[in-house]
């Protein structure tokens, strides 16, 4: 009887430690969830707002894809068809006014260029995306080089 | 047989009053015209639609992800309003083609996913064409030019709707595929896809 009322005495010692090192603020490293508890419910995510039509943004480095100045939500980019295109093609950006790809978008894998779009360079959004309008997730104070900033 | 009841169809009738068989054929016109137009509607919504399964399958699951299914205020656009002319004339000419969709549903023409697909590029071209010859009629019995303020659309918008409209361009010829998955573009505009059928 003594020995069982012991053990039971360890265990619930040994789980009030294990709370303490549980709740303890792990050097300032949050995770996604924040500081909630296990059984408490998530913070709910704020719905963010795709940003609206406005002008070419610059390239912060030379080797950026241009990001997507404009919404493109509903736009269907599959191996059928590629909405994208309708605008930005060779045939169809003089009419539409928008952006042409640019020649690397013919060049397969192998390095043969193309009469068309290379199957690698098809699926727009694998490197070209549209913004949300949100805070930063930590500080940057990342410059472009001057060459990209104009005088 | 026949002959005969064509005959007193013919002969004048000598036992009913005139007043009598105006009333009666008053009313009667109004049960059957009223039935006739109330079947008619019966057939003119989307769960009448989708009871067949080429259309719940196929078509109708693509839409539900569109702007026309789901949006902001809730306000939505079912098969008919883009499909069904609303003018009476129009409305009875489409349903008389609809004939035709009967036809194939019988034959099973697009009864898989795969017939469905492989059919896309020409059952897409044949309500591109229908809605190019009507100047865009379904579109436009909710979007309005002259109700359209192009001061409240984003810059693109306005530039494409300004410059569309001048050169007498209709919906259709921008808004593809706004409601249903897009055919194999490749034979309409090779730039804007890929051959698949030589990719494979």
């Amino acid at each position: 009887m003594m020995k069982i009322l012991q053990r039971i005495m360890f265990f619930m010692l040994f789980a009030a430690f294990a709370q303490t090192i549980y709740s303890q603020d792990h050097g300032g490293v949050k995770s996604l969830r924040g500081n909630a508890d296990i059984q408490q419910g998530s913070i709910k995510p704020t719905q963010k707002r795709w940003q609206s039509d406005r002008e070419p943004i610059d390239r912060a480095f030379v080797h950026q894809p241009p990001i997507i100045p404009h919404k493109i939500v509903g736009y269907q980019v599959n191996k059928k068809a590629n909405k994208c295109l309708t605008c930005h093609s060779w045939t169809n950006y003089k009419e539409s006014g928008a952006t042409k790809l640019s020649m690397t978008h013919f060049t397969d894998r192998d390095g043969n260029d193309l009469s068309n779009v290379s199957a690698r360079r098809y699926f727009c959004t694998q490197c070209h995306v549209p913004q949300f309008d949100t805070k930063p997730l930590v500080e940057n104070t990342y410059q472009p080089i001057r060459a990209l900033k104009g005088r | 047989m026949i002959k005969r009841y064509i005959s007193i169809l013919k002969k004048p009738s000598a036992r009913y009053s005139l007043g009598g068989i105006t009333i009666i054929g008053f009313f009667a016109g109004i049960i059957f015209w009223g039935g006739f137009n109330t079947a008619m509607e019966a057939t003119n919504t989307e769960t009448f639609c989708i009871s067949c399964h080429e259309m719940q399958e196929n078509v109708f699951r693509e839409y539900q992800d569109t702007i026309h299914y789901s949006n902001r205020s809730g306000v939505r656009a079912t098969c008919p309003d883009c499909h069904v002319p609303k003018e009476w004339v129009h409305k009875v000419v489409r349903k008389i083609k609809a004939t035709n969709e009967l036809y194939h549903k019988a034959l099973g023409s697009i009864n898989t996913p795969e017939k469905f697909e492989a059919k896309r590029l020409k059952l897409a071209r044949n309500v591109w064409r229908e809605m190019k010859a009507t100047d865009s009629r379904e579109c436009r019995n909710c979007h309005d030019y002259n109700s359209m303020d192009f001061s409240f659309q984003q810059r693109r918008a306005i530039a494409q709707h300004s410059k569309g409209f001048e050169e007498g361009k209709t919906c259709i010829d921008c808004h593809k595929g706004i409601a249903h998955s897009l055919p194999a573009m490749f034979e309409e505009d090779p730039s804007s896809a890929i051959d698949i059928s030589a990719v494979k």
